[in-house]
């Protein structure tokens, strides 16, 4: 037996290395390295842990950073592929986009509410606190349950991209994380008005929840119009590369867009693109 | 009788020493774990405790960590809120409950009764929560909108919470010795005089640690706390203001934080765990002083 120090000394030495041995020697003979938008990371690091394990040595590093950290860094060669969750704007016609999936959310209020319609303002004034009654929008005589999303979810920057607010300025009585929570939170509160993902939606009215979508701007809230790009509360999320993709970055970019992944699109309650 | 010792109870000292090392090393491991989880969260929590100072998290003007508040405060108001209010249901139903099965409910009701409150204690938190959310925050909406709340949160705790009180108490109710009982019936004092006079002192400490056993779980307790509390950061004013807890607070967000708001997330949870530390320093001091 050893003495007794050393004996702890090994066995704690011991136990470290055990707790780190997988991030050593694990040196992939491909790399690429993704970055950008945290909306659409989530849904390209399922796509690429798929990618990875259909081609053996292949490893895929996405990071993010937000959609202008993709567009920096693909300008500048440190990143392979950029994310952006919007279209690309006029000045940044050097970059080649290719949409993976679109992004739509539907206003949602209880299926017994009478109200049919709600403008850009309305939806606005209510978000705000301005309007607290749905009487004067229409509805019954009862106190509106504004329902909001937490922070840093893609939903929430999207509504607020189209409302012009800011997070602080909205004045929210419930707030929910994820799709399925806020339309369970819809159903069962007659006098709740919500936002969620459109796929999201239209799945539970499929399946009986007591919700209603509602059109905005004239254009009904459906997972079609979104892939129409009609729908106002809606975009696209992109990979961007520098040049014409070749070789392991073109191979990614076309599995992204391909069939294989329209599950994993679908999973996250984006539009998959059609692409042939 | 030495060789006795040796050959019955311990059959050899090679035996004595594996174990002696198996519960080390098993001591190691949890201790190790610990220590891990409070490192990882200061290592995680570090960038921002790097150029924001710590009065920030106390005077910011609100929780927006994507527009650089980060108030903590409300939160912290809104776990102890939830978790007292949820203790301050459950210690007398739950003391109640054990009362009732281990002296005054006829064997047979006393076993489906504590069957019943085991089955309690056995149902996961998201169902708790998913009740909540479908059936209790409705009914509270009827009454004073928007349903989600304090006080649907207090419920749901207190309900999880429960069973904790109740078996633990049973425990030590049931741990009271029998002569005490005995002496109590020979000096003539009725079943409540017993209940409150031995039975209660002779129990206290099992049911002390029932309730800090159950304070721990309430100050944790993440999804169905998320599901009915409506997780409006502010510092409730009634029963009815929605509220988010610390923990809420990090299931929210994580899923989508990055940078700075990342950070400012696990800071929070290392306030709870500061939180669950305090009450488990509170609960050793308790331990200390309960004769005085």
């Amino acid at each position: 037996m050893c003495a007794r120090n050393k004996c702890w000394v090994i066995f704690v030495v011991f136990f470290i290395i055990v707790s780190i041995w997988p991030n050593i020697g694990s040196a992939a003979s491909k790399k690429l390295i993704v970055t950008g938008s945290s909306t659409v990371a989530p849904l390209v690091s399922e796509i690429a842990r798929r990618f990875e394990s259909m081609n053996n040595g292949v490893r895929i590093d996405v990071q993010t950073g937000g959609s202008s950290r993709g567009i920096n860094d693909v300008r500048n060669g440190i990143a392979n592929i950029g994310m952006v969750s919007r279209t690309l704007k006029s000045n940044e016609t050097d970059l080649q986009a290719f949409p993976i999936a679109l992004d739509g959310i539907s206003v949602i209020i209880h299926a017994s509410n009478p109200v049919i319609t709600l403008n850009q303002q309305q939806i606005i004034d209510i978000y705000t606190g301005r309007l607290t009654n749905w009487k004067s929008v229409g509805g019954r005589d009862a106190r509106i349950t504004v329902v909001n999303k937490a922070e840093g979810r893609s939903t929430l920057e999207l509504f607020l991209d189209y409302s012009k607010l800011k997070n602080s300025e909205m004045k929210p009585h419930i707030i929910i994380g994820d799709n399925p929570q806020g339309i369970k939170t819809v159903a069962g509160n007659t006098d709740a008005i919500g936002y969620v993902s459109v796929g999201a939606a239209e799945f539970e009215i499929n399946y009986g929840a007591p919700i209603k979508l509602l059109p905005l701007d004239g254009v009904d809230a459906s997972v079609a119009n979104v892939r129409r790009g009609i729908f106002p509360l809606s975009r696209s999320l992109n990979l961007i590369t520098r040049t014409a993709p070749q070789g392991l970055v073109r191979d990614f970019i076309e599995f992204a867009r391909s069939t294989q992944v329209h599950d994993l699109v679908e999973a996250q309650y984006y539009v998959p693109v059609s692409v042939h | 009788m030495t060789w006795l010792k040796h050959s019955i109870m311990f059959p050899s000292v090679f035996t004595d020493k594996l174990l002696r090392w198996v519960l080390r090393s098993g001591a190691v491991v949890s201790a190790l774990v610990m220590a891990m989880i409070m490192l990882f969260l200061l290592v995680e929590s570090w960038p921002v405790f790097q150029h924001l100072s710590l009065t920030r998290f106390i005077t910011d003007s609100s929780w927006h960590p994507l527009e650089d508040a980060y108030n903590l405060m409300p939160m912290l108001s809104g776990t102890l809120f939830a978790s007292i209010g949820a203790l301050f249901l459950a210690i007398p139903l739950g003391i109640a409950s054990a009362i009732f099965i281990v002296y005054y409910a006829s064997p047979r009701s006393a076993l489906l009764y504590r069957r019943l409150i085991e089955l309690l204690a056995g149902i996961p938190s998201v169902v708790f929560g998913f009740w909540g959310l479908t059936t209790l925050v409705p009914l509270i909406n009827q009454f004073h909108p928007p349903g989600a709340s304090l006080l649907a949160g207090i419920l749901v705790l207190t309900l999880m919470i429960l069973p904790t009180i109740a078996l633990t108490a049973y425990a030590a109710f049931s741990a009271v010795p029998n002569e005490y009982m005995r002496s109590a019936a020979a000096l003539g004092l009725s079943r409540w005089g017993m209940i409150y006079g031995v039975v209660f002192p002779a129990a206290r400490t099992g049911i002390v640690a029932g309730v800090i056993l159950a304070a721990g779980r309430a100050l944790g307790e993440t999804m169905a706390v998320l599901m009915v509390a409506g997780n409006v950061v502010q510092h409730a004013e009634s029963l009815f203001d929605p509220i988010r807890t610390l923990a809420a607070n990090i299931a929210l967000e994580m899923a989508y934080a990055m940078g700075d708001h990342r950070s400012v997330l696990f800071v929070s949870g290392l306030m709870l765990m500061l939180l669950v530390m305090t009450l488990s320093g509170l609960a050793g001091w308790l331990g200390k002083n309960r004769y005085a």
